[in-house]
């Protein structure tokens, strides 16, 4: 996995234009225009899914006739093709399955590679202004559990009622040609189990249902408290009522679970019931309709054609979720992006000045500005640090800058050019921002800190780890700069992740630099030569630095204070 | 594992018990319809003629539902008491191997295994194990019911009936290597999709985020391509299965039709076989769909039975209460985490009196949460032993002598709960007038004031996000709430910023008045208000003595301020 394929270091064309999202009504509709490239492969896996079911309905049918017509000891001549047929069903069944098996997987990995394609493209420029968990809860988890939720729509909301539909049809027409009434008694037990039974169970099932996915999420939380609130619960002697606690949720889990049980355990025994009822009332019916010969045939086939309407509850429930996450991504990526880039952007100033001109900002109308009527100017080369406590909007002046939101009121300029001219790759060109919040991929520690420079090569990616202070961990790293660092850089620790992120920075090289806390959770020695590699490195370049550790401050051009919104000179 | 089923054996048996009547339902059903087909296509019999038969047949069908009924019930009575069994036991075991063991570092993991561990048994007791029972016994019923009817037909599936769990193991085996192979694969799919997501904002800071589009769709192509080749095999086993049991029914049709020509086979008995062979794979062919969730249950409930197997370390069943004079002595204490190569602790020295204030400073991984960890008696020394005014801290009731002790840590934990219950966590019976006053002295009036609800405001993940200032501060309330004369302050202002650092030290400081106090630190600007500065370095007290005194010494604690302070 150590390969840079995977983290998007190819070069492509700029013009390859990702497929957009479907807008119409029904959420349904919608959905089902996405998946509308891949018609051919659901068809035919559906077709699959109906000869697989139709080949058992076969087998019965014609082993019956078969021995019905053997009673009638007739000359073994007059079974040669009902011995072929039963044969033939009796393989063809297998191979239905396996064939429709690979093609509804294939289909489905299809419509899983377009859903994320589609999704990221859409979601892609509302990051991270309108996906940010700045009030608005867990949103890109939410995504992501909806775009998987989405990946198996087909194989278990769609294919199940369309083969239903197709074998439905093909056996109650089949019945009716002996006899309409055949045909009625069919249908009617198709629908009872296909639609009447799903209703009854979701009915019945709802208010259990919501009370077991309560109760499980207290439990959870029972739990998690038990186990991270460990060292409390001990200290402060209450693990007596964390456990009873846990008994009281795990009884009330226990009596929703009974009572899903319940509604399980009517669904089969009503199963049981209507499948080998209608094979009797087919029979019972039959006997005066038909003739002697088919009785068995007849029987026995309706039984089989219970396969394919059995799987429609499941398809029910799941249609509800599937729905829901549908709903839920639709109207995210539906979001009007938070910054809208100039359709005739002005290219590049020279001057490498930044300008922060009465900028108030909120990050929602309804809440007190972050930044009010705030001015910075800094000229280019100038170093600059601003300082203040956490939440002041230190972070705010970054995402304004790198335009990821935009201001209320006022102006950002850069070389005396608003910001909002520019166009956003060539203004995010200009800056190359450290903060707090970045991501270490689950690649390797090189490919991470690639991440800074395009086709960045491979010594100077090792430069630049050696100068944000990676040397020594990487000699200490089993496969050194080539192993991987773990999910969000899980394997390295608070420092050292810093580092990394530092270091692509020093890679990026670019004019401005924002380095937001380039030295928290450094011990202080490390923090001092991280400084010098930074000052070096910078040679002339405008720095912004934002921070709350009063260090090194003397080697700065101007300090200021931020406080409620704007600043202050600094006073030591 | 099979010591839980033992418990719910009698549900096992009742289980089977009605397994085999529904088998022997389905034996009568096939009996009464071959009957009545027979009597009306051979015999020319009406309707009416054959009702009583027809009629027994419907009765039959009514108690096989009933039966069904009866046997998903009984699968759902096996798995509940189970699961709220082992649930009970594991979070039993974890409170009693306690802080040491379900430490930050493995927590994480712990949850799960008491979540979708838990959950993930479900499959393995609801529907692996009793699809095993149900697949043992269903098709010998059917066997017994098809020996005296036709002994060929027997004899066909006698021989083919074991072949399915053989096909099932022997493909299983390989196939279900292949499969879980895949379902990593797809999980790294996934997870690379969630990574990209999650570094959104990164990607756009280095202008990469618009190339991830085709990446993301090619990257899910290839895995695609890689995956069909792989299913092509897995999904062998299924096709083999079904191969199996279809055929074999086409050959007892053939076989059965051959012989009714020839006249050595009755047509009731042959339409009897007819019906009743399908029934008897069924429960194989379900037992193998289910197979996977057994696997995944078993690794499940592996992890759970490794975590109740874990050793409890020894308990201090002291009895005797807090002695009068309540110095700390810690003597030659060394300590050894069972997983570690070598000891953190070894043949520590101290003494803290009454009312003294010492910190502990040194760097990470000297051992100082550890002291702590002692001190709390989360764990007990190796070597040497702690005392309190003399007496063994292990001979001291561990509730009394927990009660001595406000703490507030690094990370403290927020129940979920309101922020009024996460403060009487501290002293359940405290007045509202004293939790006032904590909350005052703590300084965290003000926002908690600005809190929706005010101190009703529910805390924890579900509930409202707090900072970590505000975390500490209410951590801090609930050590002023507590009032007790030992005091633990572990790397608090470790994650605070300069303002949160200054507020929270001003807070402490009140709260160190009168009380015996150990104060870890990272950071040495907090330390110089204390009586005592304890070093340590390698496990070891490496210097001791006042602020003044250790800068003068120029050791280990003038390098470890000269860093901080230049």
């Amino acid at each position: 996995m150590a390969n840079i394929e995977g983290y998007g270091m190819r070069i492509i064309s700029e013009d390859q234009r990702p497929p957009s999202l479907p807008w119409g009504r029904s959420t349904i509709m919608r959905l089902l225009v996405l998946m509308r490239p891949f018609w051919r492969g659901m068809i035919l896996a559906i077709v699959l899914g109906a000869l697989t079911i139709l080949s058992s309905i076969g087998l019965m049918a014609t082993s019956a006739w078969l021995i019905s017509k053997s009673a009638l000891r007739p000359s073994i001549a007059d079974l040669g093709l009902s011995v072929v047929l039963v044969r033939f069903w009796g393989i063809s069944r297998g191979v239905f399955r396996y064939l429709e098996r690979l093609v509804a997987h294939d289909t489905t990995f299809r419509i899983l590679a377009r859903l994320r394609v589609i999704f990221y493209s859409a979601l892609e420029p509302l990051a991270p202004a309108r996906l940010s968990e700045h009030h608005s809860g867990d949103l890109l988890a939410g995504v992501i559990a909806d775009v998987d939720t989405l990946q198996d729509v087909y194989l278990r909301v769609i294919a199940p009622p369309a083969a239903a539909l197709v074998v439905g049809w093909i056996t109650v027409i089949l019945y009716a040609a002996f006899d309409p009434f055949l045909g009625l008694i069919v249908l009617s037990g198709l629908i009872l189990i296909g639609v009447g039974l799903p209703l009854i169970t979701y009915s019945m099932g709802l208010r259990p249902g919501k009370a077991r996915i309560e109760v499980r999420a207290q439990l959870q939380a029972t739990l998690v408290d038990g186990i991270q609130g460990m060292a409390e619960s001990h200290l402060y002697g209450f693990t007596h009522l964390q456990d009873q606690k846990l008994d009281t949720y795990s009884q009330s889990l226990a009596r929703s679970e009974r009572a899903m049980g319940r509604i399980d355990g009517l669904q089969s025994a009503l199963t049981v019931l209507i499948v080998n009822g209608t094979a009797l009332a087919v029979l019972a019916a039959a006997i005066n309709r038909v003739e002697g010969i088919t009785l068995a045939a007849l029987t026995l086939a309706c039984t089989a054609a219970f396969e394919a309407v059995t799987p429609l509850g499941a398809a029910a429930a799941h249609l509800g979720g599937a729905l829901d996450a549908a709903r839920h991504l639709f109207t995210t990526v539906e979001a009007a992006p938070a910054v809208i880039e100039s359709p005739t952007p002005v290219p590049l100033p020279q001057d490498h000045s930044v300008r922060f001109e009465r900028v108030t900002f909120a990050y929602r109308p309804t809440e007190a500005p972050v930044l009010k009527r705030f001015n910075l100017d800094v000229p280019a080369g100038d170093k600059v640090a601003i300082l203040g406590q956490s939440g002041a909007g230190k972070s705010t002046l970054t995402h304004l800058l790198a335009r990821f939101w935009e201001v209320t009121e006022g102006q950002i300029s850069l070389g005396g050019i608003d910001i909002r001219a520019l166009g956003l790759t060539d203004l995010r060109q200009q800056i190359g921002v450290m903060s707090q919040q970045a991501h270490l991929f689950n690649t390797s520690l090189y490919e991470n800190i690639r991440i800074g420079l395009e086709g960045a090569a491979d010594d100077q990616v090792s430069q630049a780890a050696d100068q944000a202070g990676l040397h020594d961990l990487i000699r200490h790293l089993p496969e050194g700069g080539d192993t991987l660092v773990g999910e969000r850089g899980a394997r390295l620790s608070g420092g050292e992740r810093q580092r990394v992120a530092l270091a692509r920075v020093l890679l990026k090289n670019a004019p401005i630099w924002v380095l937001d806390e380039p030295t928290a959770h450094l011990d202080a020695q490390t923090e001092r030569s991280l400084f010098e590699t930074i000052l070096q490195k910078l040679s002339g370049r405008t720095l912004i630095l934002l921070t709350h550790r009063r260090i090194m401050l003397d080697r700065m051009d101007r300090v200021y204070w931020l406080q409620e919104g704007q600043l202050q000179a600094f006073e030591g | 594992m099979n010591q839980e089923a033992q418990k719910v054996r009698g549900l096992y048996a009742l289980h089977l018990l009605l397994s085999a009547g529904g088998a022997l339902a389905i034996v009568a059903q096939a009996m009464w319809i071959s009957r009545v087909i027979n009597a009306v296509f051979l015999g020319r019999q009406t309707l009416i003629a054959v009702g009583t038969d027809l009629l027994l047949a419907v009765v039959t069908v009514g108690v096989r539902a009933g039966l069904a009924w009866g046997t998903s019930l009984s699968a759902a009575a096996i798995t509940i008491p189970v699961k709220t069994g082992l649930r009970a036991r594991l979070m039993a075991h974890l409170t009693r191997l306690g802080p040491a063991y379900t430490s930050e570092a493995r927590s994480g993991e712990l949850v799960l295994t008491a979540t979708e561990g838990i959950d993930a048994l479900d499959a393995y007791f609801r529907d692996y194990l009793p699809g095993v029972v149900t697949a043992l016994f269903v098709p010998l019923i059917i066997l017994i019911g098809v020996f005296p009817v036709d002994l060929l037909s027997f004899v066909i599936l006698v021989i083919t009936a074991p072949l399915i769990p053989l096909m099932m193991i022997l493909i299983g085996k390989s196939a279900g290597a292949l499969a879980r192979r895949q379902y990593q694969e797809m999980g790294r799919l996934g997870a690379h999709f969630l990574d990209v997501m999650q570094g959104l904002t990164t990607l756009k800071l280095f202008n990469r985020s618009r190339r991830q589009i085709e990446v993301i769709g090619r990257i899910t192509h290839e895995f695609r391509e890689a995956t069909l080749g792989v299913l092509r095999v897995a999904f062998l086993s299924a096709f083999m299965l079904e191969m199996l049991a279809t055929l074999s029914v086409a050959i007892v049709a053939v076989e059965i039709g051959l012989r009714l020509i020839s006249g050595r086979m009755s047509f009731e008995g042959a339409l009897f076989v007819l019906i009743v062979a399908p029934e008897f794979y069924a429960p194989l062919r379900l037992l193998g769909a289910k197979f996977h969730a057994g696997t995944e249950g078993a690794a499940a409930a592996e992890r759970i039975f490794e975590i109740l197997d874990t050793p409890l370390p020894q308990r201090s069943v002291g009895k005797s209460s807090i002695p009068a004079d309540r110095t700390l002595r810690l003597e030659a204490v060394s300590f050894h985490y069972p997983q570690s190569s070598h000891a953190t602790l070894t043949g520590i020295d101290l003494i803290i009196r009454q009312g003294e204030r010492v910190a502990l400073v040194g760097e990470s991984g000297g051992g100082k949460s550890t002291l702590a960890a002692l001190l709390l008696r989360f764990i007990t020394p190796t070597q040497g032993q702690i005392t309190l005014g003399g007496i063994s801290l292990q001979e001291i009731a561990l509730d009394q002598w927990r009660a001595q002790i406000g703490w507030v840590s690094q990370h403290p934990y927020l129940f979920h709960a309101t922020v009024r219950e996460n403060l009487l966590i501290g002293r359940p019976d405290a007045s509202e007038s004293a939790l006032q006053e904590a909350v005052r002295a703590a300084g965290a009036e003000s926002f908690i004031a600005q809190l929706p609800q005010g101190l009703d405001t529910p805390c924890g993940e579900r509930g409202l996000r707090l900072s970590g200032g505000q975390v500490q501060r209410i951590a801090a309330a609930r050590a002023f709430l507590r009032d007790a004369p030992f005091l633990i302050l572990d790397e608090v202002t470790a994650n605070l910023d300069p303002l949160n650092e200054h507020l929270i030290e001003e807070t402490l400081r009140r709260l160190l008045r009168g009380r015996t106090t150990l104060i870890i630190a990272h950071r040495l600007n907090t330390l110089v208000d204390v009586d005592r500065i304890c070093v340590l370095g390698g496990g070891r007290i490496v210097e001791q003595g006042s602020h003044r005194e250790l800068i003068a010494l120029n050791g280990e604690y003038r390098r470890l301020w000269d860093a901080y302070h230049i």
